[in-house]
């Protein structure tokens, strides 16, 4: 078995610390130590971004980031963005248009989505679906998840 | 309560979106080890030996199965979803399947079959023991395609199936069409090639097993469309058990698209692991992975001819396929380019004979099965290319040809030359609403535009119907102790929003409130028999199933209501949730009768003897006919010239799904759908390399996924056309959007490239495949 090393960060706002073999990637961290499941693995290519979650605020593949990267880092997953009492506009965006449907690349749709939001207010269209290129979906057709993040971003800008 | 037919936002989004859903991977039991498939990397091989020793004694590792070991304990093998008496020759003789091991014990027959499994503590402790397995191999030539497995002198794969031929079937009459030919004004003929796909759902396969030694059962959860199906399969092929000893549990899953209805080897191999080890197993396919041992879709070349007399009306109609089942016929493998579409052949036509010829072939590939749609949209797509192209040979619009030919509404029921009873349908209505919507008497002008810019625009119809699976399930409508209702089906959502159509069902019905009412679903040991969810059947099914239970819940407790109330039951009335003695202000709401009913306490007791289970009643929908949707979609594209880059610049939809419950879900449905099927025609394609069968195509890196920035929105309306043979008039929608997408678009880009000299398109047209086609209309 390979050594370990020592790696500390925040996650949704709690201090975490840990022993880590060198290989392991955050997603595989966050999923198999946190237990937190709602980030997704959905390839092995960084393609799909069912991982994504905000690092430093920034929305980054988790699949694609070593967890002693994340040392000293404020990672954010989808389990800290909204609860089920109190979700995100994005979160009740997504609900509201019907931008899902099996819901295995919601979270990362979403993180993603809440990134983007923070730069666009009131964007187009055409800049949604720029910026969704590094997020598959098999289900919808990306149609709703369009509307969806259109309509959150403009609920995020309006606090 | 209204809550039909209204756009009800899903109730299961919450934990989607919050990150607390629960997939496969998410499940933990305690002490859980990882299972890791060692796959062939050779299409076609004999297995010499194979050495574990070496991998045993490294780190981590808990155990290694190896094919001869199940053999030698008498495991079953995997097999297809159709008896052999269900699908045969068309000469009377058994098709032949292959024989499918779990773990290969001799011969491995495509890239990615498995041979070993390895349990460890970790999965890379795993994937290093499993390098360390030696599999000494003997190659094998292999055959990548169809075209080299029917050329002379190929290997032979399985000796049983001489040619590679699987299964040759037939339906039909040919001397018929062979005479409505002969009589033929004119004979439009298309060749096709229906490109290989990869399913490709969001979340890959994957299983978690558990064996409890102290009552010697099972418990497996898994990636599926259905518990029941995997546990038949299970049980009774491979482990041989009571099916009370397996416990198959589906919680929720990312996509299935027709891949996750079968029963795959890694599924049975966690239980057989767990039982061994003694330790949970689970096993997660990895993208990769998935290319290479998930089912793949379509694979098929057909060659049609249509029959016309001189005013364009169809005389006949021969089809001739050849499909690529891969190495083995699995699943409903041998079924999708036969048994499964032969109903829609023909489609929304007046076509008065029919004679379809399929042959199911053997390649060293990755079995080919259920693909969203499964052989409808093959069906579909071959057909509406060739009125496409007949439509210009005879020099008619492509709507005329259609509106010449279409059965007309007026004569439904029709019988079709197949044998399909179609019940209800008004195919001119939704062409012309459809053309209307998507403005096609302004696209010249729009075409004129394109051209200033030096694109080459086309414009595009395709007038689908498919025909939905049958095969209706119980339901079963429960009044908890607690004071919830649950409702039991036999069929397993996946994505499709079952949680809320099936409650407001429910809810409408009974006057229960749908945050009371739960599913239960997919659980074999808990939830109703049943076949999952594919075939577009779910609430044709499970629907009309709740209307019927419901109803039966109804009778019951307005029997007990009118006890309580002390009047006659015909004096009871049942609305908005209360039973209501007429002519009275008493009421009694429905959960309290219905605990009244379980707790029987102020019965009389004829009345409690006669309902030990309270209200809860189960129904089960009468088939009593098929259901088809139908629709037109009309495709516009851009296409540049310089880089071969095709756009889909406007999509139209008008559909008839009969009645649809939620407006919402339902445009979800065909918006993926679409999108599906406009991949398949533009951008997606899984190779193999010709002459050694390796998998070219084996990750998003080189199989282009249909990504947000590809398309337009989708304009979809629809008329409601009620379906005419079941209680709630619903024709289904699952799968629609995909069976008409490929050929509107593919017809859209033959249109645009027409001008410039390009008379034929096979999918998928991609940037190159559409340059290197111009570059050769050139000449």
């Amino acid at each position: 078995m390979a050594d370990t090393i020592p790696v500390a960060f925040s996650v949704n706002g709690h201090e975490v610390a840990a022993q880590v073999e060198p290989r392991t990637l955050l997603v595989t961290f966050l999923r198999e130590q946190l237990n937190l499941t709602g980030t997704h693995v959905g390839c092995d290519t960084s393609q799909c971004g069912a991982c994504c979650v905000h690092v430093d605020g920034t929305s980054v593949k988790s699949c694609t980031m070593l967890a002693v990267q994340a040392d000293g880092c404020d990672v954010t997953t989808i389990e800290g963005l909204g609860t089920p009492e109190d979700l995100h506009p994005m979160q009740v965006a997504f609900n509201e248009h019907h931008g899902l449907q099996c819901g295995f690349c919601t979270p990362g749709m979403i993180m993603s989505a809440v990134n983007f939001a923070k730069g666009h207010p009131d964007p187009t269209e055409s800049e949604i679906r720029d910026w969704l290129e590094g997020n598959l979906c098999r289900c919808t057709g990306y149609h709703n998840i369009v509307a969806s993040v259109g309509a959150g971003a403009r609920a995020m800008a309006k606090g | 309560m209204g809550l039909m037919a209204k756009p009800i936002r899903r109730i299961e989004d919450k934990r989607f979106i919050t990150g607390r859903g629960l997939y496969v991977d998410d499940v933990k039991m305690q002490g859980t080890a990882v299972g890791y498939a060692l796959r062939s990397p050779y299409a076609h091989a004999k297995i010499l030996s194979i050495d574990t020793e070496a991998a045993k004694a490294m780190p981590g590792v808990i155990g290694i199965i190896v094919g001869a070991e199940l053999e030698a304990e008498g495991v079953g093998h995997l097999g297809a979803a159709f008896p052999a008496s269900m699908l045969k020759n068309r000469d009377g003789s058994n098709r032949w399947d292959g024989d499918r091991a779990l773990l290969t014990v001799d011969c491995v027959r495509y890239v990615g079959e498995p041979v070993a499994f390895v349990v460890a503590e970790s999965i890379n402790a795993a994937k290093d023991a499993a390098e360390q397995i030696f599999v000494d191999y003997e190659e094998l030539p292999a055959l990548a395609s169809i075209d080299e497995a029917l050329a002379p002198g190929a290997v032979q794969i399985w000796p049983q199936a001489p040619g590679n031929i699987a299964l040759d079937w037939e339906q039909g009459d040919a001397a018929a069409v062979a005479a409505a030919f002969a009589k033929a004004a004119h004979i439009s003929r298309i060749e096709l090639v229906n490109n290989r796909i990869v399913v490709n759902s969001m979340e890959p396969r994957g299983a978690a097993g558990k064996y409890d030694k102290a009552t010697d059962s099972y418990e497996l959860y898994v990636t599926s469309q259905g518990s029941h199906p995997i546990s038949d399969n299970i049980a009774k092929r491979v482990l041989r058990i009571s099916k009370d000893k397996l416990r198959v549990i589906t919680p929720d899953v990312g996509g299935g698209f027709g891949l996750k209805m079968s029963t795959f080897a890694e599924y049975a191999l966690v239980l057989i692991a767990s039982k061994r080890f003694g330790v949970p197993v689970k096993w997660m396919s990895e993208r990769t992975e998935a290319f290479q041992s998930d089912s793949h879709g379509r694979d098929l070349k057909s060659t049609a001819e249509m029959a016309f007399d001189a005013d364009g009306r169809i005389l006949g109609y021969r089809v001739e396929t050849n499909a690529n089942l891969g190495a083995y016929g699995l699943g409903f493998g041998p079924g999708i380019q036969t048994a499964v579409p032969m109903f829609v052949i023909g489609g929304v036509y007046k076509v008065p004979v029919v004679y379809n010829h399929a042959r199911a072939v053997f390649t060293n590939t990755v079995p080919v099965e259920a693909y969203r749609g499964a052989g409808r949209p093959e069906a579909a797509y071959v057909l509406e290319r060739l009125m496409d192209q007949a439509a210009r040979e005879l020099g008619l619009g492509p709507d005329e040809l259609r509106l010449r030919n279409f059965i007309p509404a007026g004569e439904m029921p029709f019988r079709s030359a197949v044998g399909a009873l179609i019940d209800s349908g008004d195919f001119q209505r939704n062409l012309h609403d459809c053309m209307r919507q998507a403005d096609w008497s302004g696209f010249a002008g729009r075409r004129a535009e394109s051209e200033k810019r030096g694109l080459l625009r086309g414009i595009g119809l395709a007038y689908y119907m498919e025909k939905t699976a049958g095969g209706a399930g119980p339901v079963e409508i429960c009044f908890t102790p607690n004071g919830r209702v649950e409702v039991g089906v036999g069929t397993s959502g996946h994505g499709q929003g079952h949680e809320t159509t099936f409650a407001a069902i429910v809810a409408d019905k009974l006057g229960v409130p749908m945050e009371l009412i739960d599913l239960n679903q997919s659980d074999s040991l808990r939830a109703p028999y049943g076949g999952g969810t594919g075939g577009s059947r779910s609430l044709w099914s499970s629907g009309n199933g709740i209307l019927k239970a419901a109803d039966t819940v109804i009778g019951k407790g307005r029997t007990v209501a009118a006890a309580i109330l002390n009047v006659a039951p015909e004096d009871v009335a049942f609305e908005e949730g209360a039973f209501r003695a007429q002519g009275s202000n008493r009421f009694l709401p429905l959960l309290e009768v219905a605990a009244a009913a379980r707790g029987g306490t102020n019965l009389p007791a004829d009345l409690s003897a006669g309902m030990p289970d309270g209200l809860d009643s189960s129904g089960t929908h009468d088939e009593n006919g098929d259901t088809f949707p139908n629709g037109c979609h009309i495709c516009e594209v851009e296409i540049d010239p310089d880089t071969g880059k095709v756009s889909v610049v406007a999509y139209n939809v008008v559909d008839d799904f009969g009645f649809v419950l939620n407006p919402l879900i339902v445009a979800g449905q065909v918006h993926g759908g679409v999108v599906q099927g406009i991949g398949q025609a533009l951008l997606e394609n899984c190779l193999y390399e010709p002459g050694t069968a390796q998998l070219q195509s084996g990750s998003f890196m080189d199989y282009a996924m249909p990504r947000a920035d590809d398309f337009p929105p989708i304009k979809f309306t629809y008329n409601e056309i009620l379906c005419t043979t079941n209680p709630l008039g619903i024709k289904g929608c699952g799968e629609a959007g995909t069976v008409g997408a490929a050929p509107a678009v593919m017809n859209a880009v033959l249109d645009a490239l027409w001008a410039r000299g390009v008379r034929h398109v096979d999918m998928p047209m991609t940037p190159i495949r559409v340059w290197e086609t111009l570059q050769a209309a050139k000449g």
